[in-house]
């Protein structure tokens, strides 16, 4: 559906645009350079993580545990955000998660294998963001990071 | 026409300070923010009820505090709050300043000549 495609072109926009605010005042991208790039998207997408849960938790029972909140941003969160539930989802049980998703929504496009795998995290600030917001407002405060070793499959590290 | 009205409609933030707070302008406007403030511990009571309860449908809304309440209010007040949410100019955790939120809290409350 073309309706999805819209905020892949927007998501994609947003990176390149945040990217080149950044190195317009002097030309090269330093480390620090890059780290306010991706702290920029991530605000972005904590923002907008904390007005999405809100809606899709509207009509839904609150819920017990950690645990359940996870599951839920595994299945129905997922869902609606990038289309498809988390492949895997481990946990020490002691506030680690980590989340697996083989055919991550918006790296899809990028590549199939190794190709621009050093652009990856550019376009994962974003979705942890979202992650990091949703359960900010589910009372759960986070860090979320993540990581990619083969496009387009993503492992989201969430640390309670 | 609603049969009941509110006279002081709160939206507390998950640190326990007031996000929106209206009430009838009477002289006891400090009882009805005595109040609201009492109302959060039977919350807290409530909430650490239902963790061991068995999952219900409708723990959002958690009960009737005083047999006074309506639940339809209840959910146009979530409805509403949900909106401010998702305005991009709202920042959560401050006051809540949307006219369509005043719109509908005026709705529900005691209309005072």
């Amino acid at each position: 559906m073309a309706d999805e495609t819209l905020f892949e072109f927007l998501h994609m926009e947003i990176v390149s645009h945040v990217y080149k605010e950044q190195q317009s005042s002097k030309g090269t991208m330093d480390n620090k350079d890059r780290a306010v790039c991706v702290s920029v998207l991530e605000g972005m997408g904590f923002r907008v993580g904390q007005g999405l849960i809100e809606r899709l938790t509207r009509d839904s029972p609150s819920f017990k545990d950690e645990l359940d909140i996870m599951k839920f941003i595994c299945k129905d969160f997922w869902t609606k955000v990038f289309r498809r539930q988390v492949d895997n989802l481990r946990t020490n049980h002691q506030g680690t998660y980590v989340l697996q998703d083989n055919k991550f929504n918006l790296l899809t496009q990028l590549s199939n294998g190794k190709q621009y795998l050093d652009q990856a995290p550019k376009y994962l600030a974003f979705s942890c963001g979202v992650v990091r917001g949703a359960l900010s407002n589910l009372g759960l405060e986070s860090v979320v990071t993540a990581e990619v070793s083969v496009m387009p499959s993503c492992k989201c590290f969430v640390k309670t | 026409m609603n049969t009941n009205m509110a006279v002081c409609i709160a939206v507390i933030a998950k640190e326990n300070y007031p996000l929106y707070i209206r009430s009838v302008p009477t002289q006891n406007e400090l009882k009805f923010h005595y109040t609201v403030h009492t109302s959060l511990d039977v919350v807290e009571e409530k909430i650490s009820a239902v963790g061991k309860a068995l999952g219900d449908q409708r723990e959002l809304y958690l009960g009737l505090l005083y047999p006074t309440e309506d639940y339809k209010m209840f959910r146009k007040l979530h409805n509403s709050f949900t909106d401010v949410m998702c305005n991009p100019f709202h920042n959560p955790g401050d006051t809540i300043q949307s006219k369509a939120f005043d719109g509908i809290v005026s709705g529900m409350m005691v209309q005072t000549a």
